[in-house]
């Protein structure tokens, strides 16, 4: 009894704080589907008397969000598979291969893994202007395969850095070629990392907001991330419209995280002490 | 000496890795990472050195830069907004390093230590899975959801105020320059805490529950077992958890553009946001790379310093499993 009786205090203390991180989605939700007069009469935290979805299509069809989600979907969609592919190769080269020197190939990808993206933004834009890239889908997946890739570097290399080498050794006798062994044993057996990495880059990648904000300007090309942040910068919006947007905001990343949440929180585990 | 170089040439020549005979190990290996090489060259090597480059000019973006060697240095010691704004990152490093380490550690505990134990696996990682949502979101989604909550009119933490009789409470959260900076790194918080919870969660798996088992018995309470077991055995997660926050409140730059633009009157400007403003609004490209360069070496000061964090927590790691 007293042991229950301490117990619960703590648990009503951990509830209400989860409960504090979730209330902003709540209130969002609940704010979204009012009317303007209803938000106006009643103000934030009323409940809604009914289902208004007519700021929601207001939003969808004002900002063409089905258009945002597709081009978050296609950046996000090639950077994840482009940045596994890329990931892969240099961690064959370096955990299998052990070729010479890889600590400090290996540093190097980290390295450049880190380097702030304030300190490309500039060159990156100047030099897609040259090459008549700027303002393009591909020049956002090319800048961010790369980016990924270097994390992906480092994770894979270090798990393929422990795969067993009497498999590699029994297939090299048997005649396979290095290009075999790495689509026909490498890649089946370490699926896992892979899964944990297509999620993250994809997530990653649709996330991101700078280089996206300066190299897409035009609205066909737009992100979900940078449509939303923009119009949020202009404040153009009333109070519902606003609650419309952010609701379309989150239920993408809401579904990630339903369907991907043991991935993503292994994953993230993996990502900090390997 | 000849011998390297015939093997040289003889991997150079042979471009498919899967010919009829094969040649050395090393040198095939190596072309798998080719591709990689060639583009990080050219996606972020060679702007890297165009920005830092650029950094000894004066440029607009149009013509040709004109050499100022450190000029661009030298004018930022002076520049009272550059200094701000590295001032407001200690500020983020607070609000997105310490403060969530500090919660994550004693929430990641509460959760292992006792949700998981008394109530079941179950509560905990739903508990977890609240902590963690806001890390999933877009930031410029966040940004809208907060600035919204934060308004002044009709925002809803006004309105909370006024409900519960505490009106007078009641503040312009992201409009004035004493609270804005204190209003954005409550949200970063709220961003951030996820994060660490997940890491220590995670560490807390491989401490020995026996540690726990043996305290309890000998009447250790709560804070006792979390003070002398807990912070020493996940000590490793801690230093890395505390190098990456620190980063990243370096290059915070979404929140910052989404909830006050860096304002009001400067009071939330950070350097990232400082450096794209440099670059496009006022172009002045040369002083904006001098800024990014700046931020740069700093992080990259950290990261070595994270890295090496990272391969000695590597190490007790494996001194632990072995």
């Amino acid at each position: 009894m007293t042991v229950a009786l301490r117990r619960y205090p703590v648990l009503a203390a951990l509830c209400l704080a989860a409960l504090f991180m979730v209330v902003p989605f709540l209130i969002v939700a609940v704010n979204a589907v009012k009317s303007p007069a209803e938000y106006a009469a009643n103000g934030p935290l009323s409940l809604p008397d009914g289902l208004y979805l007519d700021g929601i299509e207001d939003f969808w069809n004002r900002v063409d969000y089905g258009r945002k989600l597709l081009n978050s979907v296609l950046i996000s969609g090639s950077v994840a598979v482009l940045a596994a592919v890329l990931s892969l190769l240099n961690a064959y080269a370096i955990g299998i291969g052990r070729i010479r020197g890889r600590a400090w190939v290996l540093a190097f990808f980290v390295l450049a893994n880190m380097l702030p993206q304030e300190a490309l933004v500039y060159p990156v834009y100047y030099l897609s202007k040259q090459t008549g890239l700027y303002d393009t889908r591909l020049s956002v997946i090319i800048v961010f395969t790369v980016v990924q890739a270097a994390f992906g570097t480092y994770l894979l290399s270090s798990v393929l850095g422990r795969f067993p080498r009497e498999i590699i050794e029994a297939a090299r006798i048997d005649g396979a070629s290095r290009w075999q062994i790495l689509w026909r044993i490498v890649v089946p057996v370490s699926r896992p990392t892979l899964g944990v990495l297509l999620v993250f880059f994809f997530i990653w990648t649709w996330n991101e907001f700078l280089l996206p904000l300066v190299m897409l300007i035009s609205n066909d090309n737009q992100t979900v991330s940078v449509a939303l942040g923009v119009l949020q910068g202009q404040r153009l919006m009333d109070a519902t419209m606003t609650n419309a947007a952010a609701l379309l905001g989150v239920l993408p990343a809401l579904v990630f995280f339903l369907v991907f949440q043991r991935t993503l929180t292994r994953g993230i585990a993996v990502g900090a002490v390997k | 000496m000849t011998v390297t170089v015939e093997e040289g040439t003889r991997a150079a020549g042979r471009s498919r890795p899967d010919g009829p005979r094969r040649p050395r190990p090393r040198e095939s290996y190596a072309l798998f990472l080719l591709p990689g090489v060639l583009a990080f060259l050219a996606v972020v090597i060679v702007p890297f050195l165009m920005n830092t480059g650029v950094s000894f000019t004066e440029w607009q973006g149009i013509g040709t830069p004109k050499w100022t060697g450190l000029a661009n240095y030298r004018e930022l010691l002076d520049d009272a907004e550059f200094w701000a704004s590295f001032r407001h990152s200690l500020f983020m490093v607070v609000a997105m390093a310490a403060v969530p380490t500090a919660i994550g550690l004693v929430l990641a505990a509460a959760l292992f230590d006792y949700v998981a134990k008394h109530l079941g696996a179950r509560v905990a990682a739903v508990l977890r899975a609240c902590f963690y949502l806001p890390q999933v979101l877009p930031i410029a989604v966040a940004g809208i959801v907060w600035s919204w909550i934060l308004a002044p009119d009709n925002g809803s933490l006004n309105a909370l105020l006024k409900a519960v009789g505490l009106g007078s409470w009641q503040q312009d959260w992201l409009g004035d320059p004493d609270l804005a900076l204190y209003s954005v790194m409550a949200v970063m918080v709220w961003v951030q805490i996820g994060f660490p919870l997940v890491v220590f969660m995670a560490g807390l798996q491989r401490v020995d529950p026996q540690l726990y088992e043996a305290a309890e018995l000998d009447g250790a309470g709560w804070w006792r077992r979390f003070w002398h077991i807990t912070l020493p055995q996940i000590r490793p997660e801690t230093s890395v958890v505390l190098t990456w926050c620190t980063i990243a409140a370096l290059k915070v730059f979404g929140a910052v553009y989404v909830l006050t633009k860096g304002g009001p009157g400067g009071a939330t400007d950070v350097p990232s946001y400082f450096s794209f403003s440099t670059f496009f609004e006022k172009t002045q490209v040369g002083y904006g790379a001098a800024i990014s360069t700046v931020l740069t070496v700093l992080i990259l000061a950290l990261s070595l310093v994270g890295l090496r964090l990272q391969t000695r927590a590597e190490d007790t790691a494996e001194g632990v499993r072995a």
